[in-house]
């Protein structure tokens, strides 16, 4: 069976529907279903096309009740099937968030294995876009705090292809979490089959020797924006972008930052108790005779997410980014001493 | 012998309007509503025979529980009927969804009853292979279950098989969300579904008329297009002539059915509980004489089906049983630490493997 795979001029959420639609094609357990769904294609219009090429035993629209949709779920991955389900809006699965917690990220457990869930739960998530409240949290510190699920979040669309399919290949349950912001982003993308490369597995998008940026999701593409700049004045920052979450990826984390000797980690999130966190404390504990400087995290602030017309002052952004840069004593470094005082 | 019922009419929807009823409480037969069948006398042979069983492997375990052998157990006596029948009413490639307090279910079903107690004795969060046994984990969070199992019985009949799959609440359970989303579900997809509320009057300490101000909770069916029925709980008879009209209703094609089973909790909530804080024992004697196991007792002796040998050979084999149980139950359960790594995912994440290493550093240090 020939892949729908990505190429060039697809955007994030082309890709996603080129995955859906491709696992559809290649396995029959794959079921699709969630709330509008099916012949509106979703309100991000991921799941375009599906009900109309599969029919509606395949792809269809849920009554409105998100515990329902996360339940259904489990029971049909007990019966043999594999649900990629949509949750429509980051705050719209909290409801579902019962089921997630104790049944889909617990079952395997409780049965000592006999039981999995191969189910994906798909959540556009994070801000940027203008949305209302109740539109916009990132939501992916619950998950990632959950034992049993796996976290899932791509920042380009060749990422968001490949890592759908092994999220729907996986044995257990992945929580997909797509940044809002990203669905109409092109990049280039590549046709080679790389299922399972990047799964688990961060990716070095930028290489620098003078500071990491750790990154994910919509973050990435702030981190790269910010290690452009900086180029300009002289720094070079390496990018690193997690795409998975849970599993976490020590092993590039680490040996980046033990060659850059400082790090920044960037999450849209609030900033309290959140991955940032995690990752900052991580680093510090692996590659603590290697940093110059306090790992440092830029966030959002630890408030409810903003109206529109204030989200700009609430999200991280390449000023803020550079600003934590800055303060990663390198006045302390000789070498490096002449290039921060010309740039400030 | 099944009832059919229109979900297209109110009147197709709504449950009789008295609990439905083959046996009143001294033992005697009453006329039940029209169009159910009074099961074979085979069928309420095998009935007493196992809830004779149920109810001492249910007072076995509550003993256990002082014995320090079970940390916890949620007594269903009381209930014997509702527990019979639901299984009774099942093929062996029927699903069953059950809640804490249908332990007695899971053993009539004939799965392993030290396997069964594994939860409540601490030993794993599941005990029996539920593949195996198509029997759902028994779920201590409330009415989480009747959705999954709204979702076992589409997959059912995606796969093209006429398996049903039954669901047990309690009456608590039903005002939480995810009956309703269960309902509702189950309603639109038409699935092969059956819901036996367990009414038992009791939510922990919570009664009823606090839970709920429907005239009964099998109306809380009708709002979603889902046909419902109230019966006596404690008549395994009328139990057990419902649950397979309904069951019958589902495995044809009619969707989901809902039945309310009016029964009593009459041991404490779990061994832990204190009920005289919240109900008065007069209520609860009053219950006693109402009690199933009794009722078909004297049921099936009037219709000359039972004498007095069945009923000693029921109550040897029943012994017989609780005897090999205790002495399954002396022995501590065995519990490898290691495990606690092994089912978070298919493969251990590194972190995981760490942490395994961890434990396995502190456990070497404890034994030097």
């Amino acid at each position: 069976m020939t892949a729908t795979t990505p190429n060039a001029s697809m955007s994030m959420a082309q890709a996603l529907n080129a995955a859906l639609r491709d696992a559809l094609r290649e396995d029959e357990r794959v079921l699709v279903f969630g709330e509008d769904v099916g012949p509106l294609g979703g309100v991000f219009r991921v799941t375009d096309g599906l009900t109309k090429e599969f029919g509606e035993e395949r792809c269809f629209d849920t009554p409105l009740a998100e515990a329902g949709i996360v339940g259904l779920a489990v029971g049909l991955a007990m019966g043999g099937f594999r649900p990629v389900i949509e949750m429509q809006f980051d705050a719209f699965a909290y409801p579902a968030f019962e089921q997630i917690a104790s049944h889909v990220a617990k079952l395997r457990n409780r049965t000592r294995g006999r039981l999995s869930l191969p189910i994906v739960i798909r959540i556009p998530y994070a801000g940027g876009i203008g949305g209302v409240e109740h539109h916009c949290d990132s939501s992916e510190a619950y998950y990632a705090h959950t034992p049993g699920l796996k976290v899932v979040t791509p920042a380009t669309a060749d990422d968001a292809y490949w890592l759908l399919r092994d999220a729907i290949a996986d044995p257990d349950p992945v929580i997909f979490m797509e940044p809002k912001r990203l669905y109409w982003s092109k990049e280039e993308t590549s046709t080679a089959d790389r299922r399972a490369a990047g799964f688990g597995r961060a990716a070095v998008r930028r290489e620098g020797r003078d500071a990491t940026l750790v990154a994910y999701g919509p973050s990435v593409p702030v981190a790269l924006q910010a290690a452009e700049a900086a180029a300009q004045d002289g720094l070079s920052l390496e990018v690193v972008d997690l795409r998975t979450i849970v599993p976490f990826d020590d092993e590039t984390v680490v040996a980046s930052v033990r060659r850059t000797g400082r790090c920044v980690v960037i999450q849209e999130a609030q900033g309290f108790a959140g991955v940032g966190a995690e990752i900052a404390a991580r680093v510090q504990e692996r590659c603590f005779h290697s940093l110059a400087a306090p790992v440092l995290r830029v966030t959002g602030f630890d408030i409810p997410y903003p109206p529109p017309i204030l989200e700009h002052s609430h999200l991280p952004d390449v000023d803020r980014v550079l600003d934590a840069v800055d303060r990663l004593q390198f006045d302390d470094e000789p070498d490096l001493l002449h290039l921060t005082r010309e740039a400030s | 012998m099944s009832v059919r019922r229109s979900p297209r009419t109110v009147e197709g929807l709504l449950p009789s309007p008295e609990p439905v009823r083959f046996v009143a409480e001294d033992g005697t037969a009453v006329e039940p509503p029209a169009g159910y069948a009074e099961p074979t006398g085979e069928h309420l042979m095998e009935a007493y025979r196992r809830m004779v069983l149920g109810r001492r492997f249910d007072r076995q375990a509550t003993a256990l529980t002082k014995q320090g052998r079970l940390a916890v157990y949620p007594s269903s006596r009381g209930q014997e009927a509702c527990q019979i029948a639901g299984v009774l009413a099942l093929r062996e490639d029927d699903w069953l969804f059950p809640t804490y307090r249908d332990s007695v279910a899971l053993v009539s079903r004939g799965l392993d009853p030290v396997e069964v107690l594994t939860l409540l004795r601490g030993g794993w969060h599941c005990g029996y292979d539920p593949a195996a046994t198509r029997v759902a984990p028994q779920c201590t969070p409330l009415a989480t279950q009747t959705i999954h199992a709204v979702g076992m019985a589409d997959a059912l009949r995606r796969k093209g098989e006429d398996g049903v799959v039954m669901a047990f609440i309690g009456d608590g359970g039903t005002s939480e969300g995810d009956f309703h989303e269960a309902l509702n579900y189950a309603a639109v997809l038409r699935a092969p579904v059956v819901f036996l509320v367990q009414n038992n009057k009791y939510a922990i300490s919570v009664p009823l008329a606090k839970q709920s101000a429907a005239p009964a909770l099998a109306y809380k069916g009708i709002g979603y297009g889902i046909p419902s029925e109230q019966v006596d709980g404690n008549d395994l008879v009328a139990v057990l002539s419902v649950l397979d009209a309904a069951v019958a209703h589902a495995r044809t094609g009619g969707g989901p059915f809902l039945v309310e089973a009016h029964t009593y909790r009459m041991d404490p909530h779990t061994n832990a509980d204190d009920p005289t804080r919240y109900r008065e024992s007069q209520e609860v004697e009053q219950w006693e004489s109402a009690d199933p196991l009794a009722r078909l007792e004297t049921y099936l002796r009037g219709r000359g089906l039972l004498g007095a040998e069945d009923v000693a050979a029921a109550h040897k084999a029943a012994e017989e049983y609780a005897a090999r149980l205790r002495d399954a139950m002396n022995a501590d359960p065995e519990a490898d630490p290691f495990e606690l790594f092994d089912h978070v995912f298919a493969e251990p994440t590194p972190q995981l493997n760490e942490q395994r290493a961890l434990l396995a550093s502190e456990l070497t240090a404890r034994e030097d």
